[in-house]
């Protein structure tokens, strides 16, 4: 069942100084005591006053996570009018997420798009005048974080979660079809067959809440695309950021045909790095769908990588790189310094200048990737683009990944119990509700609602009736 | 020329199983109510399967009959067998279901109905609804019903309940009749009137299996099906002394390769594989040909031969419902063993009719449009006697809730399988004809037949269906129940010899600390009958409170949850929409769900949440609107008593 406290990170998820999560609802104040303790009183929440700050730590377990202050607010007297927590903790988009995961795990659950803002004004603690206000709020919100949702799913992941649906789907219609109609169908010597295979789903179950914690099952990070002309020394960039051969390096302009993918960390931020093959004007039809791919990936990144090979003149195809990334935050490598330079910084700028594109978000720095010269430098550009927040987690993807993991902890919970249940020889119609609540948790990840599915499996896979 | 005119509180068109428990309600409510029929010879007729109840039917008899109806008192009177389905299963899925005797059902029902006061029975097709338009709100309101003869029926309101009836057309293979069920009169004018007012109409189809001669059947080759030994009846009234009858047995036989063989080289020949049947069938009731087809790899299915009646040899081929043509159903009932020489007294037959769009009701089962008119049963998009009768229950209370200007009531999907039934109705796209079945209730595990009083005889009593010493029965029951759990929930057993040798005796685990009584029910082996040994103190109790006490305390666990469950539901239950809002001023809604919300105009945010393509963020946008919408109301008001 879902909870009525609701938490969620209050301030932006950068790699800040520090950092508010918020809990609001009638439990909030007894699930952060659980979670809580002062140095020398132990739990103290459950009997502060109203408007007092308090400080201490948070714990997972035995485990200390962070040094905090948390504020307390009764109700009414809080944004949303409801009994209120607020933790300020050290920043960081780990310690932030781990601290809310924390308090999910301790019955609170994810606010939806909105939640706050929506209970404050049910609550009639915003005035009328901004109902519109709210509702657009929720609106474009919801509209986010769906299209986000969907967009960062990993492809594989959702069709594993697909499966998974599809088998707890296909034993509940058998329940259920058992139940309803126990003169055709038997369910005779059932259970011991129900408990393998929820033993199998809760095994496949796992492997994706291990995964979730790595961040795996969504593409989180910064989007960085690698892009430039055939033959400038992109997939060596790649080689010397990831430390190892991933992409063939050759002579041979257009080698890179399709987009190779990496995540790496640089100073705990991820970065997902993506290989593109060199843009040009080509008449090969593999290379030309390579192309198209590249430049699909340069218009979504969060940040655009640009090589050009310094030791050649620029020709038209830079121009036409330099014009669709005109708009992106972009870093130019100006490589093959081992050569002698044509292409300079100037030379950049003067193009810049000419075109009337904007150099605001542009830094430009000479490299040889063919001798990891330059690369240490442009690493530390990337951290401080990203540490001035010119470069952005979209805060989107973190609060999908810790959906997508309450998700999957819930419907382990409930696989869980249909377990107990065939132990405790509980009858089918019973662990039946367990099934059907994996089976709904499931869908949240997928974005798929049950509606008509149970009956239409029930029809189409079972001989019914009379 | 002269017409007879009457004024009466009540019209209701149809005497099925909807139509009779209407027309009860009405009059035992104290208002004057004519019930209409094309023939008062098949009132109450069960032209299919010859039973009352089976999985969720029998928890809807059970709550038909705590709400004071009279469908379980009625088959207690006249069934030939009973079973308690489901009785390996856990409790919530324990179902009864009877044989009928259907003349003698149908013979009792209409006896009660022509004994009940302030109820007249007409034999006649009713053709026009009657209704005047109200000059202050512009809506419609019924006036009455005009029937075949030009006679006018003027009342306070009326309730549809024309089953199958309206343009009826039967089908076997390529002979088609245009009749209602068994051949009788079909009624063809009511739905040209209903459209008038503004209702929309849609075609189901359902079928039956033939009727064989018991003379001609050999069953020797079948297996015969026992009821229970020991019977329960259906009603909460009915004392269970009164159902320990002899009961008839039914006969169990299999189809095989050879019938579906047949069935597949005459496919062409099915009305609905050559798709001349234009109404849309229940995947539930599939016809053996549907079976066939759909599930190719099912080398054989069930058969069961069931008994029609005491006084006849009409025998029911329940699993082969069918609409091949005559030669063809012939050829393949009598490739099943015992059915070699069968003699068909009925044919097969699908039958289409016309029902209308449920989603232009209230849960009320009141139209939306009109005000006064109401409508249950097959004519909603359901199927079945029980279903039927289920709606025609709470539509004949709304109906006199609604002419006595008193508040007419709504079940909820967490009180009744019948709230399951009429929200499905009216909130859910229904593509097919509408059968009850557990797995719709979310909350079944609450809704069980076995507590159907507990649930419901306290709305009976309200209403004035349930009498004062039935409704002090049901709150005794349940103060006992509680007293009970209280009890064991306190009582402490230590580890005494004499506990230990008894649990080792029941194959039950020795105790470590005291335990509490009802954590020792809570063990499978064990029960509160089985601890009667080493629970001293207790007084002796009725069997169905024990039976309460038992499953209120092995399942608490998960009763609980949903109990939790029907908190958080109820809530969105109760923020009414108010009638007037106008969704086209909630900007901010996706424009599907605009549409969706303007079709259904559902009464609470929690009829909206359920209506399909309407996500959580609307219903967010809802709720913010509906706040806004409320407190500009309540200004504006305040504003006005100001000025």
């Amino acid at each position: 069942m879902k909870s009525d406290t609701i938490a969620a990170i209050a301030t932006a998820l950068t790699d800040s100084g520090i950092g508010i999560i918020r809990v609001s609802g009638p439990d909030s104040i007894s699930i952060v005591d659980n979670l809580f303790r002062t140095k020398t009183r132990g739990s103290i929440l459950k009997n502060a006053k109203s408007h007092t700050i308090h400080y201490g730590f948070i714990f997972d377990g035995n485990e200390i996570i962070d040094e905090v202050m948390t504020s307390i607010m009764k109700a009414p007297r809080s944004y949303t009018t409801e009994d209120t927590v607020e933790i300020d903790c050290h920043g960081g988009i780990l310690l932030m997420n781990k601290i809310l995961e924390t308090v999910v795990k301790n019955g609170a659950r994810i606010a939806e798009p909105g939640e706050f803002t929506k209970r404050a004004f049910l609550n009639g603690r915003i005035d009328l005048s901004k109902a519109e206000a709210v509702m657009d709020i929720i609106n474009a919100q919801n509209e986010f974080a769906l299209r986000s949702s969907m967009a960062q799913l990993d492809g594989s992941v959702s069709n594993i979660i697909r499966n998974l649906r599809n088998k707890i789907l296909y034993e509940i219609a058998f329940i259920e079809s058992a139940l309803d109609d126990p003169e055709h169908i038997s369910i005779e010597g059932y259970q011991n067959k129900l408990l393998d295979i929820v033993e199998d789903l809760l095994k496949e179950l796992f492997i994706l809440q291990e995964s979730s914690k790595n961040g795996k099952i969504i593409k989180e990070g910064i989007n960085t695309v690698i892009v430039g002309k055939p033959n400038v020394g992109k997939s060596s960039l790649l080689n010397r950021l990831v430390g190892e051969e991933k992409a063939i390096v050759t002579d041979i302009a257009g080698t890179t045909r399709d987009i190779i993918k990496e995540n790496i960390k640089l100073k705990g931020i991820s970065l997902n790095i993506i290989d593109t093959a060199g843009i040009r004007k080509t008449e090969d039809q593999v290379e030309m769908i390579g192309v198209d791919r590249a430049k699909k990936y340069a218009m979504e990144a969060d940040l655009v990588v640009h090589v050009i090979d310094a030791s050649l003149p620029l020709d038209q195809n830079d121009m036409e790189i330099f014009k669709m990334i005109q708009n992106k935050k972009t870093v130019i490598l100006l490589n093959k310094t081992d050569l002698e330079a044509v292409v300079t910084k100037d030379t950049i700028l003067e193009i810049m200048n000419k075109e009337k594109y904007d150099d605001k978000n542009i830094e430009i720095m000479k490299t040889s990737t063919k001798e990891d010269v330059g690369i240490d430098i442009f690493e530390e550009t990337v951290i401080n683009m990203f540490m001035l927040g010119k470069v952005q987690y979209n805060n989107e993807v973190i609060i999908t990944n810790m959906r997508h993991r309450e998700a999957i902890n819930n419907a382990i919970n409930s696989l869980n119990m249909v377990n107990q249940s065939l132990k405790d020889h509980m009858p089918e119609d019973f662990y039946s509700i367990d099934l059907m609540s994996a089976y709904s948790e499931l869908g949240y990840i997928i974005g798929e609602e049950i509606s008509d599915d149970l009956m239409t499996e029930i029809f189409s896979k079972f001989c019914m009736g009379k | 020329m002269s017409q007879i005119r009457e004024k009466v509180d009540v019209c209701i068109i149809g005497a099925g199983h909807a139509g009779c428990e209407a027309a009860l309600a009405c009059a035992r409510l104290g208002l004057e109510t004519v019930i209409f029929t094309v023939s008062v010879d098949s009132i109450a007729l069960m032209p299919c399967n010859p039973n009352i109840g089976g999985s969720s039917k029998g928890h809807l008899v059970r709550e038909i009959d705590a709400l004071g109806g009279e469908m379980g008192k009625n088959i207690d009177k006249t069934f030939l067998q009973s079973k308690m389905l489901n009785i390996s299963k856990g409790p919530a899925v324990h179902s009864l279901r009877a044989q009928a005797d259907k003349a003698e059902y149908s013979r009792s029902m209409r006896k009660v109905l022509e004994n009940q006061d302030h109820i007249t029975i007409k034999q006649a097709e009713v053709c026009e609804l009657l209704s005047e338009v109200n000059e202050s709100t512009g809506k419609k309101i019924i006036s009455g019903v005009k029937i075949f003869t030009g006679a006018i029926y003027e009342s306070k309101a009326v309730i549809l309940c024309t089953g199958t009836y309206l343009k009826a057309r039967c089908l076997c293979g390529e002979a088609i009749t245009y009749t209602g069920p068994n051949g009788l009169q079909p009624a063809n004018y009511l739905t040209d009137s209903l459209k008038s007012l503004g209702i929309e109409i849609k075609r189901f189809k359902t079928g039956t299996p033939a009727r064989m001669d018991k003379r001609s059947i050999d069953f020797s080759k079948m297996e015969e099906q026992f009821g229970d030994e020991r019977v329960v009846p259906f009603s909460f009234s009915t004392n269970p002394e009164d159902v320990q009858i002899d009961q008839i047995s039914c006969w169990l036989t299999y189809t095989n390769e050879e019938t579906h063989n047949i069935i597949r080289q005459n496919l062409d020949r099915s009305p609905i594989y050559a798709g001349i049947i234009e109404g849309t069938g229940p995947r539930y009731c599939p016809s053996i040909e549907d079976k066939v087809v759909k599930f190719s790899d099912k080398e054989r299915h069930q058969v069961f031969l069931e008994p029609e009646g005491l006084h006849t040899n009409e025998m029911y081929v329940g699993g082969m419902s069918s609409s091949m043509p005559e030669d063809v159903q012939l050829q393949m009932y009598r490739t099943v063993p015992g059915l070699e020489k069968c003699k068909i007294v009925r044919n097969a037959y699908a039958i289409e009719y016309d029902s209308i769009e449920p989603k232009q009701l209230y849960p009320t089962l009141e139209f939306k449009e009109i005000s006064g008119l109401f409508s249950a049963g097959q004519l909603n998009g359901s199927s079945g006697y029980e279903e039927a009768a289920a709606q025609g229950l709470i539509a004949g209370i709304n109906a006199s809730m609604y002419a006595l200007e008193k508040e007419q009531i709504i079940l909820d999907r967490s009180e009744a399988y019948i709230g399951v039934l009429i929200d499905d109705l009216v909130t859910k796209d229904n593509r097919e004809p509408y059968r009850m079945m557990t797995s719709r209730a979310e909350y079944r595990l609450l809704l069980r037949q076995d507590n159907a009083d507990i649930r419901l005889r306290k709305y009976g009593y309200k209403v004035g269906l349930v009498n004062e010493s039935d409704y002090l029965k049901t709150c005794k029951k349940e103060e006992l129940v509680n007293l009970e759990i209280n009890r064991l929930n306190q009582t402490l057993v230590g580890a005494a010899k004499e506990v230990q040798d008894f649990l080792i005796e029941q194959g039950s685990t020795p105790l470590k600390t005291g335990t509490k009584l009802s954590e020792l029910i809570c063990r499978p082996e064990l029960s509160y009958e089985i601890l009667a040994k080493i629970d001293k103190n207790r007084q002796t109790l009725p069997y169905d409170v024990i039976e309460q006490i038992d499953i209120n305390t092995k399942y608490a666990g998960y009763i609980q949850r949903q109990q939790r469950q029907v908190e958080q539901f109820k809530k969105m239950e109760k923020k009414l929409i108010p009638v007037e809002l106008n969704y086209k001023e909630v900007g901010s809604l996706r424009i599907e769900a605009r549409q969706k919300l303007e079709m259904f105009r559902p009464v609470s945010i929690g009829q909206a949440t359920r209506i399909s393509g309407v996500t959580p963020a609307d219903i967010s946008v809802l709720l913010v609107y509906l706040e806004h919408f409320n407190r500009n109301k309540h200004e504006n008001s305040m504003n006005n008593s100001l000025s």
